[in-house]
């Protein structure tokens, strides 16, 4: 088991390197450069060549990516070239709102993915499963933007229950502690704070999570209607074990592998790819906060962002696999 | 089975209903309460954050919109027009030479940190920015500021309230320049204190002094209680908020979640007709969206040539059918709004058969093939660009002229037409300062870098030049009716449209003038109770 996991973090090596090349590479090759942006209209030839100096730019690319990886491996993120600001100590709210974003939707997409997926395997063919599986459908492919609207416009702006952006009533701030606010009400005892930082979770966490709680229904439910055939359900239900059991205990436990990986994928797929929902919601989530230096070419921001956020996708997955072995005995690490 | 199912069922209807329930009333009750309470919060909705709060190192809009309100400048713009008023300091006299500026500074005025202004003060500021050797002197500085320092030889103090500045030539616009946010005086000591982190902890003298920055969400501001002007400001609270999605701001807007916000999409402006509970602002067209040649590649190097696509556009078709009301036909390179706009110039108007005579007299009857360049993002002084590529491609070919649209993103959009890369291509100018020079200097004269059309000209450029030197506004505003009348016979570009922003607030906030520069004071703003 720990050698696994060590193989595994070595293994971790040459992904990230390889994709801080891929990276570093794309960025330098587009066209324009952060001195252009960050000078605007008010750009000249000379000034520009000044402060393209100044952020060391001028030097030859291979001199920037090895300075860069040298950073990396001490710890050093970088400082934005827009802020001027650490990037390690500017990157960690940002993070912090997508976490706590993600792990909602995460929550939503499983409880009611998973359950749907069940109960549509479980009554095969009934009017549930087909409504299940066509709502699945539409669910994977809404376009995220347009779901987001359309709950602003129904639930912010027409019954005016849920506020439409934004982490918390900005007339009565939240002090974070943590960057998680639901945490950071709890400790500081403040649930009116923890009341309205719930809410301002609600319509963007269904946004985020109507994708992955689609994939998640379809997946459980193909992954369900195989177990439900296994002789071993027939003879618990020969038993009389009531279907609850049967569903919940039995198989469930055996069909729910292949429902942790995509977990484990979409858990990536939301942490990157939330910008969409965080645009939309005024989030200020990571997502964004790459998406905006990439709009101002500020490579230091795109290049450690995109590499915190991989990294992070591959200890989920890690940790993804490593919870295999509790659900299946029969899985060995070596 | 079927009582699990509806047992599950139950519990999701429930905590939805607790859910809806305790979210209506009480938030905007309370939110009430305490406005009825103080002089109220205001809630400011924009697009993007600010970057920084060192105003000697401002290049955007979004870091001046906060610099405008915790610092301050010797000279102010008129609330509701570009012409110069005191602000710092109360008056302000030239030598005859006009190389040598005193201002009388404004007595018993001090910084938030409780630090007196004074002519020390000014010294230090200007100091920091001019002088390399100077211990503060970090970041890169702005450009604005740089071609203004350049322009300095020494700044001096008199006496405890009089600044003294020694200009290497007489220059017109250094008045209306040292009034832009770039020129805002920190605390001398919050600087010493703080070094390159006054880019995060700003001490100035303005009416609002900085609470709390969370980058991307929102940055707050609260009343300087001891402003040296009585009573104001009105409000106790500013808080700028991050909206990135037009829509969505309205929206926030509408569910009571800001009370004022920029980037109002002119589809959106229908929408709001009716609506008792939002109001609508419109911010002044101190802007020019037009198309410029590059007229040392041929065939636009031939004057009849570009005259002929000047006939050809059909601006108004263009306004109407993608700048929406808020946009005017402009035919000069500089807004009406500002002084020295020549009303007197014709436009070309739309017209294809003088069009078309005009190219065959260039040699051109049968038309030729051409590329147009344009931004893949809206601009404030170009919504939907590529649309209005598509109007001018469909216009032109009814002259014969066959154009190829080329789309960039923005950042790669701006290196190539700074490069003057480009043949023919869409772009625009937001005012600085509110003065002619910024419009037709800097994109028509021929030393200048944004002169993108690489328009030569030597009595245009002689004229530029004499009215940078020369003081008197009278004298200056003919020259510039002059220029304008040139530059329109050379046509080296076609003045598209000058656009007002649209903006809408709540009916409750009072005061608020939006101005043409692109950010305000907001010390009258009120929130009617």
């Amino acid at each position: 088991m720990k050698s696994y996991i060590a193989r595994r973090l070595l293994q971790l090596i040459p992904v990230l390197l390889g994709m801080s090349i891929v990276v570093f590479a794309i960025i330098h090759a587009i066209p324009g450069d952060p001195a252009t942006v960050i000078l605007g209209d008010q750009a000249t030839p000379e000034t520009v060549a000044d402060l393209k100096a100044e952020m060391g730019l001028d030097q030859p690319i291979t001199t920037q990516y090895a300075s860069y990886v040298k950073d990396i491996v001490t710890g050093d993120l970088g400082t934005s070239l827009k802020t001027k600001k650490p990037i390690k100590e500017e990157i960690i709210p940002y993070l912090m709102a997508t976490v706590e974003l993600m792990i909602i939707s995460m929550v939503i997409a499983i409880i009611i993915g998973v359950n749907a997926g069940i109960l549509a395997a479980w009554r095969r063919a009934s009017w549930f499963d087909y409504s299940a599986m066509l709502i699945a459908l539409i669910g994977v492919s809404i376009p995220v933007f347009w779901l987001g609207l359309m709950e602003q416009w129904i639930f912010a702006e027409k019954f005016g229950w849920l506020p439409s952006t934004g982490r918390m009533n900005a007339r009565e701030p939240i002090e974070a502690i943590t960057g998680l606010l639901l945490l950071d009400t709890t400790i500081q005892g403040n649930w009116t704070g923890f009341v309205d930082a719930f809410k301002h979770l609600i319509l963007p966490g269904i946004a985020l999570g109507t994708i992955p709680m689609a994939i998640i229904a379809r997946i459980t439910r193909s992954s369900m209607l195989e177990v439900l055939n296994a002789d071993y359900v027939r003879t618990a239900r020969a038993k009389g074990l009531s279907e609850l059991k049967i569903l919940y205990k039995h198989s469930l436990k055996n069909a729910f592998a292949p429902v942790l990986t995509i977990i484990g994928m979409l858990v990536g797929l939301l942490l990157g790819g939330a910008v969409l929902t965080e645009t939309i919601f005024g989030w200020p989530g990571i997502g964004r906060y790459i998406y905006d230096a990439i709009g101002s070419r500020d490579y230091p921001v795109i290049q450690s962002g995109i590499l915190l956020v991989s990294t992070i996708f591959v200890f989920v997955n890690l940790f993804v696999d490593l919870l295999y072995a509790r659900l299946d005995p029969r899985i060995k690490y070596r | 089975m079927k009582k699990l199912f509806g047992k599950l069922g139950f519990i999701t209807v429930l905590s939805a209903l607790v859910i809806a329930g305790c979210a209506g009333d009480s938030e905007s009750k309370e939110a009430d309460n305490k406005e009825q309470a103080g002089g109220g919060t205001l809630i400011y909705g924009r697009g993007t954050d600010t970057v920084t709060l060192d105003p000697h190192n401002i290049v955007d809009a979004e870091s001046s919109r906060i610099s405008k309100n915790v610092y301050e400048t010797l000279i102010d713009y008129e609330k509701e027009g570009t012409d110069i008023v005191p602000k710092l300091a109360t008056e302000w006299n030239t030598s005859e030479d006009g190389k040598t500026w005193t201002f009388t500074l404004r007595e018993g005025v001090k910084f938030h940190d409780g630090t007196d202004f004074d002519a020390d003060a000014v010294v230090y500021n200007f100091n920091r920015m001019m002088d390399e050797s100077h211990p503060q002197h970090q970041g890169d500085f702005s450009i604005f500021g740089r071609t203004v320092r350049s322009l300095l030889e020494e700044v001096k103090a008199i006496d405890p309230h009089t600044v003294e500045f020694k200009l290497n030539e007489s220059n017109s616009t250094f008045l209306p320049n040292i009034g832009i946010t770039t020129f805002g005086i920190i605390s001398p000591t919050a600087l010493e204190k703080f070094g390159e982190e006054i880019n995060q902890n700003p001490v100035g003298t303005g009416p609002f002094k900085y609470e709390s920055w969370q980058e991307n969400d929102s940055l707050t501001l609260v009343k300087n209680e001891e402003y040296w002007i009585e009573d104001i400001p009105k409000l106790d609270k500013v808080l700028f908020k991050v909206i990135p999605d037009n829509s969505a701001r309205l929206t926030a807007l509408k569910n009571n979640e800001i009370d004022l916000m920029e980037g109002l999409n002119q589809t959106d402006l229908p929408t709001l007709e009716g609506d008792e509970n939002v109001q609508l602002f419109k911010r002044p067209s101190a802007n020019v969206g037009y198309f410029t040649f590059n007229i040392t590649k041929a065939p636009f190097d031939n004057v009849k040539v570009r005259q002929a696509i000047s006939y050809a556009i059909d601006k108004q078709g263009i306004i109407d059918t993608f700048y929406g009301p808020l946009a005017v036909p402009a035919k000069n390179m500089m807004p009406p709004v500002i002084w020295g706009y020549n009303d007197e110039v014709t436009d070309y108007n739309y017209d294809l058969d003088k069009a078309k005579s005009l190219l065959a007299e260039a040699g051109f009857p049968n038309g030729f093939d051409t590329e147009l360049m344009v931004m893949s993002t809206d601009r404030v002084y170009l919504p939907q660009p590529q649309k209005v590529a598509e109007a001018v491609k469909a216009n032109l070919s009814g002259i014969g002229i066959n154009v190829k649209i080329t789309t960039y993103e923005w950042a790669a959009y701006l290196s190539k037409v700074l490069n003057k890369e480009h043949a023919f291509a869409a772009i625009g100018r937001l005012s600085e300062n509110g003065d002619p020079d910024n419009f037709l200097y800097t994109m028509l004269h021929s030393n200048s870098s944004s002169n993108l059309s690489l328009y030569k000209n030597d009595e245009v450029d002689e004229l530029l030049s004499l009215a940078q030197q020369t003081i008197d506004k009278e004298e200056r505003n003919t020259i510039y009716k002059k220029v304008q009348e040139l530059v329109h016979e050379d046509a080296p570009t076609i003045p598209l449209a000058h656009v007002e922003s649209a903006m809408a607030g709540a009916t409750s906030v009072k005061g608020y003038i939006p101005h043409a520069i692109g950010y305000e004071s907001l010390q009258d703003v009120y929130i009617q109770k």
